[in-house]
């Protein structure tokens, strides 16, 4: 289950070509990938740095990989996430997962992000035109991610 | 008991320094006893563990509750609600 944690960009297609090259029972993959937007609770963002607790980072997102590969019936998943410096327009994070079939591959790729924003220690901290602010954790992601609690595999 | 204890994001700043080895007294003995000795520190702790809400901790990079238990030589680290993604 691949795990990075890295400042360099990546190139979703060759990641994605690579895993699904890895086995013939795939018929589906799902993706999902996160990026760095201009603006944000009605302020100009012109960066972002995202500062990550090394290690545990890691071990976080390997946890909730192996997570949602007990609760579906998928067969593989890779989160790449980016740290350090980041400007609109960037990449900030891949999931993708592949499954024999759809449905399963896009849960387990949503219930991955769910719990990365709200489980995986990393911080957000914005440029804007009045300075640097850390990013307020939103309620609506606790609440993304409770939909998935008492085991529930779809929304 | 001696434990290392990290801050992260928004409370690093506050703290002004990212780690720190400690040697706790007796009693001190998880996470919410802790936070409680180091916010009677004073300043800077009490206020930096005031001024954010809802912080979180994690034990030898765990996520941790109020309850979890220090050992000698844990790893404790107190941070701000996660923002990634």
């Amino acid at each position: 289950m691949p795990v990075r944690v890295q400042r360099e960009d990546f190139d979703a297609g060759a990641e994605i070509a690579r895993l699904r090259a890895s086995d013939p029972r795939i018929g589906a993959v799902a993706s999902f990938i996160g990026v760095a937007r201009d603006v944000n609770d009605g302020e100009r963002v012109a960066a972002m740095t995202l500062e990550h607790y090394p290690g545990m980072t890691e071990r976080a997102l390997e946890d909730i990989v192996a997570q949602a590969k007990r609760r579906w019936d998928v067969i593989d998943i890779l989160v790449i996430h980016r740290v350090g410096e980041l400007k609109p327009l960037d990449q900030i994070v891949l999931v993708a997962v592949t499954g024999a079939h759809r449905g399963e591959a896009f849960a387990a790729c949503e219930f991955v992000m769910d719990y990365l924003k709200t489980e995986a220690p990393f911080w957000k901290k914005e440029t804007t035109p009045d300075g640097t602010r850390w990013v307020e954790a939103r309620e609506s992601d606790d609440a993304a991610r409770e939909r998935w609690s008492a085991g529930n595999t779809r929304r | 008991m001696k434990v290392k204890v990290l801050y992260f994001a928004r409370l690093r700043e506050s703290i002004g320094r990212d780690r720190e080895e400690l040697e706790l007294p007796s009693g001190v003995a998880n996470v919410a006893a802790l936070r409680e000795w180091l916010v009677a520190r004073g300043e800077p702790w009490a206020s930096a563990f005031g001024e954010i809400r809802r912080i979180r901790a994690a034990v030898d990079q765990t996520m941790a509750t109020d309850d979890a238990a220090l050992r000698e030589g844990s790893e404790v680290a107190f941070f701000p609600p996660v923002t990634g993604g």
